[in-house]
């Protein structure tokens, strides 16, 4: 029998809250709570003995308007625009250009290309570190080698210890590891483009560059721009490949010094510099912030001009 | 990272405060450290050697690797979740642990007693009235060479700048051995086995260290712009590629028998012995020119102290009591060669290299790192800086005048005595 309830609580839809409530109790719990608590203790200073105090912007104006504080910051600014310019121009259309061979008609061995470029992704960034510099190593890698075999051994050069070259070299060895996401990615939204608007094409006379092009490019390009923010929100959340390489002072000259980095010298501190938990939620609020004003752009500037078709 | 991070302590707090309430019956201590290549010593000597004498506290070893030791012991004591017994680093980083009351005051402790006043310096409040960790011991800068390729080469040890540089250039022109093994892709070796290694010899030690505490020399001054000047002398003669080598990688270039002179702090003994198959020995910084007064850095590097929280603080107590007997004295210097002892027992010395760096001791004036004490409390942080110019001084990216420039400046934004 129908029970009738009637009033406030009977038209709640009850069924949609109880479904959300997993999700949102975790994501608050482990991500809001966390966030908002370090956005509110970089109002604080602390004193020596530990004990904390409001401060209000302080902490910002010193690292916004202290010459050494703002030069650490902006140098660890434009390093993390480096190493998200290499993926962008480097991960992603080799990613693309990958999840396009692999979606070739006439492919043989096509998974198990796909699983050895996804494979790298999977492992530890401890491991991706360790083996790339034994293969850039001059004194032990093989690069030189390799080089010396293809007459180019003039060209050898410790790229991971050169101010000139250490941050792009790092930023190849995350695009290494990285690039199978976005051809994983990409790949599944060319596997959806249905046979039937090839085929029309084909049968209209179109080649394989014109369908890539005209037909699939702007099916898959909603996938490309989110891929290209995840790329965005990945690359200034980046630490680990720096730290496992260069260590927590990103050397030479804070050369390879990108936001994660900073971060981690400023709340933990590093050798004789004593950590400050409040400069280092400072830190942390910045890198929040310069994450969230490219969230907003995408979200407002590009995702709402994509043009989706139905397929 | 601050998600991740906050999460983690929260949810580690909550396990080991369980933890800890089984635990408190009977008294057992843990160890925090960062020597986590010491710990068969401890597990297999130290801690039985106690046991001996106090079977009834049951002492873990629990150490952390060396670069995660400062801020995985932060956030472990701001949880509450630290060992009893910590590892403590020199100067300010311990002295900030006792400010925030992480640590206890030993002044009163049995057997502090056995111990000078430089070695406790490096535990105490700037006015010397609390002692807040037992002094363990003290490395020693200087050069290690391989006796074989000495010999080979013709040359012997070098005891001024000049004779050292002749030495070098020897080796480089007449053999393919590596003259330098030192790589600048840490950054830490060129400031601590470069910098504070052949500095003393040119600012006179303690003397040049304390004038720049008190504000009366300047780290600007000639004695540190020649420091630089002779460091980069060292580039052509270090290996190839050493801008992206590590310190394993010099290790094992040394150890292999491919490098002649390893800028060295005495703790690589341990690893030499059991590594290197060759015969080798050490010698102190040669000094700028003949019949020159020697300084060497005998930098006071380890220490114990008990955590302020701890629930075990008498067995805590009488472990540290223990410590400052010759007996930990003697198992301590002897099964980890380079650490020297910094109690005054008088303790034999049995490993050749490691009698040879403390023999430095009778024949030079000894001092500490120049950064550690009270210098680098400011930002720029002046350890951070030295790592930073000392390694662009060795790659060639920053002259001499202007690495010097540069600590110097940076010392003089925040240090009154400086401004």
């Amino acid at each position: 029998m129908k029970t009738t309830q009637t009033g406030w609580l009977g038209r709640f839809p009850w069924h949609i809250a109880v479904f959300l409530a997993p999700a949102v109790l975790i994501y608050t719990l482990f991500m809001i709570y966390p966030l908002l608590d370090s956005i509110r203790l970089s109002f604080f200073t602390a004193d020596d003995s530990g004990a904390i105090s409001y401060a209000g912007f302080a902490n910002y104006v010193t690292i916004l308007g202290d010459p050494e504080w703002r030069a650490s910051f902006l140098n660890a600014l434009y390093n993390n625009l480096v190493f998200f310019l290499v993926h962008m121009l480097v991960q992603n259309p080799v990613g693309l250009l990958l999840a396009a061979l692999l979606s070739l008609p006439r492919l043989r061995l096509r998974s198990t290309y796909r699983t050895l470029i996804f494979m790298p992704t999977m492992l530890s960034v401890v491991i991706i570190g360790f083996v790339w510099q034994l293969i850039l190593s001059p004194l032990w890698g093989i690069s030189e080698t390799l080089l010396y075999y293809v007459g180019l051994v003039d060209w050898f050069e410790p790229w991971l210890g050169q101010e000139n070259t250490a941050l792009v070299t790092l930023s190849l060895i995350s695009v290494w590891q990285f690039v199978g996401i976005p051809m994983i990615l990409i790949y599944a939204a060319l596997l959806l483009i249905p046979e039937d608007l090839t085929e029309a094409a084909e049968i209209d006379g179109a080649n394989h560059w014109h369908i890539f092009w005209h037909i699939k490019l702007p099916l898959i390009l909603p996938t490309i721009a989110m891929v290209s923010i995840l790329t965005f929100i990945a690359n200034f959340n980046a630490f680990d490949l720096i730290y496992a390489v260069k260590g927590a002072l990103a050397g030479p000259n804070f050369s390879t010094d990108i936001m994660g980095t900073l971060f981690y010298r400023t709340f933990f501190g590093f050798q004789l510099q004593l950590g400050s938990p409040t400069m280092g939620a400072t830190v942390a609020t910045l890198m929040f912030l310069v994450i969230l004003v490219g969230v907003l752009f995408y979200l407002f500037g590009v995702q709402r001009r994509l043009r989706r078709y139905a397929m | 990272m601050m998600k991740k991070l906050i999460s983690t302590t929260a949810l580690t707090g909550v396990v080991v405060g369980l933890g800890m309430s089984a635990a408190v019956a009977d008294a057992s201590l843990t160890i925090e450290s960062w020597r986590n290549d010491d710990a068969d010593i401890w597990n297999e000597k130290i801690i039985p050697a106690f046991n001996k004498v106090h079977p009834d506290i049951k002492v873990t070893f629990a150490p952390t690797p060396p670069a995660d030791y400062n801020a995985g012991l932060n956030a472990k004591l701001a949880g509450g979740t630290a060992g009893d017994l910590i590892t403590c680093r020199p100067f300010d980083a311990s002295l900030d642990l006792y400010n925030k009351g992480h640590l206890t005051d030993l002044g009163s402790l049995d057997g502090m007693d056995n111990f000078s006043d430089v070695a406790k310096s490096a535990w105490q409040t700037d006015d010397g009235k609390a002692t807040f960790c037992l002094p363990m011991a003290s490395v020693i800068h200087g050069f290690i060479y391989n006796k074989e390729i000495f010999e080979e080469v013709g040359i012997d040890v070098p005891k001024t700048i000049p004779e050292f540089m002749d030495a070098v250039k020897k080796i480089k022109d007449e053999t393919r051995y590596v003259p330098i093994a030192m790589g600048t892709a840490d950054q830490w070796e060129a400031a601590t086995m470069g910098y504070q290694n052949v500095g003393p010899n040119f600012w006179k030690g303690e003397e040049g260290r304390k004038a720049v505490i008190d504000g009366k020399e300047k780290l600007s001054d000639d004695a540190y712009v020649k420091t630089f000047e002779h460091l980069a002398q060292w580039k052509d003669y270090m290996g190839n590629g050493y801008k992206a080598q590590k310190y394993p990688d010099t290790q094992n270039l040394f150890t292999l028998g491919r490098a002649a002179i390893y800028p060295a702090g005495s703790w690589d003994i341990t690893t030499f012995n059991s590594q290197a198959d060759f015969k080798f020995g050490a010698f102190p910084p040669p000094v700028p020119a003949n019949g020159d007064e020697c300084y060497i850095s005998d930098h006071t590097d380890i220490a114990l102290g008990i955590n302020a929280a701890s629930p075990n603080k008498e067995a805590a107590e009488k472990f540290l009591s223990w410590m400052a007997t010759s007996e930990f004295a003697e198992i301590y210097s002897n099964s980890l060669p380079g650490f020297f002892s910094l109690s005054n027992h008088k303790v034999e010395v049995q490993d050749p290299v490691a009698q040879e760096f403390v023999s430095w001791r009778d024949s030079c004036k000894s001092t500490i790192r120049n950064s550690y004490q009270i210098l680098s409390r400011g930002t720029p942080n002046l350890e951070n800086e030295l790592w930073n110019v000392s390694a662009q001084v060795l790659n060639g990216t920053m002259s001499p005048e202007d690495a010097a420039a540069k600590t110097q400046d940076g010392l003089a934004k925040w240090y009154k005595p400086q401004m």
